[in-house]
């Protein structure tokens, strides 16, 4: 098995804010994230697809096709948007790495039909990131 | 589907210190043969990055594995307090006896991260230099490497 990892950037405000909890509480838990206002990061998502390369074209996907599926289901739906108020998949949903890492797997895991996703990293600062993937992905990979 | 997913959060950190790679249980001449540069009698120091990774499951509420403030805290107190800017072997007991390299300093921060209560520890990586790096993962499974 052949493991593919393909980069994209992508800038998005957004903001920790849990309307069930107080105004004190949601300080309290999210500090500075809490700003009414939003605030944003460039993010950096790395996209894993594993597989065997294929014996004619020597690939385990075209990587033509990746780009554009993360163009489609990413960059579109998420670069240069507010995530709390432009992305449906987080409506209800704090916007914090692990659950856009969670979306961004549900978003590609169907789309991708060549090869498999193996893993959605998503870095918020080159310091704080979160992996999304399958539970025991890699034992799985061995049988 | 969401169920058979897992989500890590991971964090870095830094710290600075100096070490020198010596085993008593070694001659001189053995030593400088084994470690070269790195038995330098008066030590030499390196800027470490510690990558920290947990998992656990993400509260609703906040949308985190573990709070943030918490987690760095925690990393604070149990390994950056104690080892930045100070001379592991002199200053870090479990180095009085096991020579300070990268992948004992892996294992010494993974033990001391492990108690963290909010989150399971899944592996610590250092980086020595930008072209070194170690990972331990203790007793977890292989199959749960992302």
């Amino acid at each position: 098995m052949v493991l593919l990892t393909r980069k994209i950037e992508f800038s998005a405000s957004h903001l920790y804010h849990n309307p069930n909890l107080s105004a004190e509480e949601n300080r309290r838990i999210f500090g500075k994230g809490n700003n009414p206002h939003g605030h944003g990061h460039n993010y950096t998502l790395e996209v894993t697809v594993e597989g065997e390369p294929d014996p004619v074209t020597g690939m385990v996907l075209d990587l033509k096709e990746l780009k554009e599926i993360l163009e489609r289901e990413v960059m579109k739906r998420m670069d240069h948007r507010h995530l709390n108020y432009e992305v449906a998949e987080l409506t209800g949903q704090i916007p914090t790495c692990e659950n856009i890492a969670r979306v961004i797997w549900q978003l590609l895991e169907p789309r991708i039909t060549q090869g498999k996703l193996h893993r959605v990293r998503l870095y918020e600062s080159p310091d704080l990131f979160a992996d999304c993937y399958r539970n025991g992905a890699k034992a799985a990979g061995k049988r | 589907m969401s169920e058979t997913l897992k989500i890590e959060l991971g964090r870095r950190y830094r710290f600075s210190a100096s070490h020198r790679l010596h085993s008593s249980h070694l001659s001189e001449e053995e030593n400088s043969r084994v470690f070269g540069k790195c038995n330098n009698p008066y030590g030499h120091g390196h800027n470490y990055v510690v990558e920290v990774s947990m998992s656990g499951d993400v509260d609703p509420a906040s949308g985190m594995i573990a709070n943030l403030d918490d987690l760095d805290a925690f990393v604070e107190r149990q390994v950056l307090d104690p080892f930045d800017h100070k001379s592991l072997n002199e200053d870090v007991a479990a180095f009085r006896e096991k020579v300070p390299t990268t992948e004992n300093l892996c294992i010494e921060i993974f033990q001391r991260l492990k108690s963290f209560p909010k989150a399971k520890l899944e592996r610590v990586r250092v980086e020595e230099t930008r072209n070194n790096s170690f990972e331990y993962a203790g007793d977890n499974l292989e199959g749960n490497r992302p």
